[in-house]
């Protein structure tokens, strides 16, 4: 007997689920083979889709993972880019060797900032972090210490090197980005599954259940503040490394609403969701960029209707799917 | 003297930031949610004043000051429509979808409204027509200067925050807003059209949004799209100072703010005023999360 073609589709699908590294080796041999055939806009194109997918991913352990509404991660990612041109211009630092400077300084920023206001929920929480976010960019172009640049921020960081390898070509930074990429993605699953991430997510769900069990839930919820920023400092370090040039903007309140967008539109707590994000906040507009005067009406009309169809994401984790599932059945 | 011209700048602008914060509060009063689109459909009037005032300037041909009045009225009025559209399009839907999806919906919104201005108005910053404002100076006390815009913008902030005071503690809507604020479910119970007084809010709102920024528009003579964000969010710390959801809190808290931000920028630091105004926020919020006039809510379990 011949199988019907979808019961062949799902039992293909099945084994393919007991045999994660099958697919992830795939898609990880695709991505390096897709930028080959593509000339240099879109290689570049695809860096900054990555680049939103690391930077959707941090904002992830905070929105998605322990349920903190961050609506001010672009300051982390311009600290992360700021200190790596700073080290870089200023103590001539091979960009490299700056990274887990970058990193180390986003999450110290972090710590100090978030301590104080941990105690504040939804709303409240995302308001202080639009104010931080605005404090540190107003900071930037102000010319704090006399050492960011004023409105003009920095320019003329030296490439990154590495292996001796100058890297200058789009399809460099690419490959840089995607091995950071790779390696995020791996923690990320990782602290998913850990005691740690089913903590955060227990927050997230019942902040004072998560307490009277006996999580100690301020210096998670700060842990998960740190971590997340320290991965956008890293994120910001690739991107100063790429452009050489910095300014300000980079802390925009727009930016951080993109980057809560990509969280929550592929939905939040859900890693594959995160790239669909990145793929309609950051790709799809890069690609209809002649009608970009339309574009943030096209992304506002489409966040509107998504959220309408579908509150949970286009792309939700299973755990997430299943409890609103339950909801429904109970 | 130096001193009172500062106080009197600061709170023509104080007066603006407590109109556009009585919308903030208010939705987040009913609904418990920060209305993005706020600042935005304030920027609307700005806008919507420019065009209202050169068709009623073509129109009768010259551009006399009590054409301001018919304009000022369709531009709330218009405001205030886009205002009930938006809750009923963008945020009815989500009203039991969680608290992500509305903040989702409305940054939306926000984005629509500010990419429709950019598009039909132009990226430029707009001059508004001239004429129609008289520009004399009503009052001079030594070298303190009192202008007749000043006088009548903050008449107007006086009467429209008195005028909805009056409102919500007197009439039988009012009286609904406030048992909806306090508590959706027992609302209904009551026999409260829970989505008349919501729609409400965002008739009333959105409204007075409209009508500062038709002020706001004239006061500072230009604007350009942006004037929702820089604006809104100013306005919306003025909510958080005031205590959200908290009417008075909204007038207290624009006020404060306009007076803290106009001292700061005259006797410490220009650049940095903004900077001063979102340090004193954060402090707010560490120190006394519900607002100087808000009142102590346990959180629900």
């Amino acid at each position: 007997m011949t199988q019907s073609p979808s019961s062949r589709w799902t039992s293909l699908l099945t084994s393919l689920r007991a045999k994660p590294w099958l697919w992830q080796g795939a898609i990880v041999i695709f991505l390096l083979l897709l930028p080959l055939p593509l000339g240099n806009y879109y290689r570049t194109v695809l860096w900054r889709t990555g680049l939103y997918v690391m930077l959707g991913l941090s904002l992830n352990l905070i929105v998605g993972y322990a349920g903190l509404f961050q609506l001010g991660h672009a300051a982390f990612f311009a600290i992360g880019a700021y200190t790596a041109a700073i080290l870089n211009l200023r103590l001539g630092m091979p960009l490299l060797y700056t990274f887990p400077l970058a990193i180390g300084m986003a999450a110290l920023l972090a710590y100090l900032i978030t301590r104080p206001i941990l105690h504040l929920r939804g709303d409240y929480l995302a308001i202080v972090t639009i104010a931080f976010g605005e404090v540190v960019r107003l900071s930037l172009v102000n010319n704090l210490l006399g050492i960011t640049g004023g409105a003009n921020g920095l320019s003329g960081i030296a490439r990154p090197v590495l292996f001796g390898l100058t890297l200058r070509q789009p399809i460099h930074h690419y490959y840089l980005l995607l091995g950071f990429l790779v390696l995020t993605v791996i923690a990320m699953q990782r602290l998913e599954q850990s005691r740690l991430g089913r903590a955060w997510m227990y927050i997230r769900e019942d902040e004072v259940a998560a307490e009277a069990m006996g999580l100690d839930t301020a210096r998670l919820k700060l842990l998960a503040f740190v971590l997340g920023s320290g991965w956008a400092g890293l994120a910001g370090a690739l991107y100063a490394g790429q452009l050489t040039v910095i300014s300000p903007d980079m802390a925009k309140f727009m930016e951080s609403v993109v980057m809560f967008c990509i969280v929550v539109l592929g939905g939040a707590g859900s890693i594959p969701g995160v790239v669909v994000g990145a793929l309609g906040m950051v790709t799809l507009p890069e690609l209809f960029r002649p009608l970009k005067d339309w574009r943030d009406a096209w992304m506002g009309l489409a966040m509107v209707l998504m959220m309408i169809a579908r509150p949970e994401g286009l792309w939700p984790s299973r755990r997430i799917q299943m409890e609103l599932r339950e909801e429904e059945e109970a | 003297m130096q001193f009172l011209q500062q106080i009197i700048n600061g709170m023509t602008i104080g007066s603006f930031y407590a109109l556009v914060a009585l919308g903030y509060t208010m939705v987040y009063g009913v609904l418990k949610m920060i209305n993005f689109a706020h600042g935005d459909l304030f920027m609307w009037g700005a806008f919507l004043a420019f065009t209202g005032l050169h068709v009623a300037g073509s129109l009768t041909g010259q551009a006399q000051p009590w054409l301001l009045g018919p304009v000022f009225i369709a531009v709330t009025l218009v405001v205030a429509g886009i205002g009930v559209l938006v809750e009923r399009v963008a945020y009815r839907p989500l009203r039991s979808a969680g608290r992500l999806a509305p903040i989702i919906s409305a940054l939306g919104v926000a984005f629509i409204l500010e990419s429709l201005a950019r598009n039909i108005y132009g990226p430029r910053w707009l001059s508004m027509p001239q004429g129609f404002v008289p520009s004399g100076v009503l009052m001079t006390y030594q070298d303190v200067r009192l202008s007749a815009l000043q006088l009548a913008v903050l008449l107007i902030a006086f009467v429209l925050m008195a005028g909805l005071y009056v409102f919500v503690q007197r009439t039988r809507t009012g009286v609904a807003m406030r048992a909806v604020a306090l508590d959706p479910l027992t609302a209904r119970l009551m026999g409260i059209d829970v989505d008349r007084i919501i729609a409400t809010v965002f008739l009333i709102g959105p409204g007075l949004g409209g009508a500062a920024g038709m002020t706001v528009g004239l006061y500072y003579g230009s604007f350009d799209f942006t004037l929702g964000w820089t604006f809104g969010l100013k306005a919306f710390i003025a909510a958080i100072l005031g205590g959200i959801g908290n009417i008075p809190g909204a007038m207290v808290g624009g006020m404060l703010l306009g007076l803290i931000e106009t001292l700061a920028s005259g006797y410490l630091s220009p650049q940095w005023k903004d900077v001063i105004a979102y340090v004193i926020l954060i402090l707010i919020l560490m120190f006394r999360p519900t607002g100087l006039l808000g009142e102590r809510i346990a959180e629900k379990v």
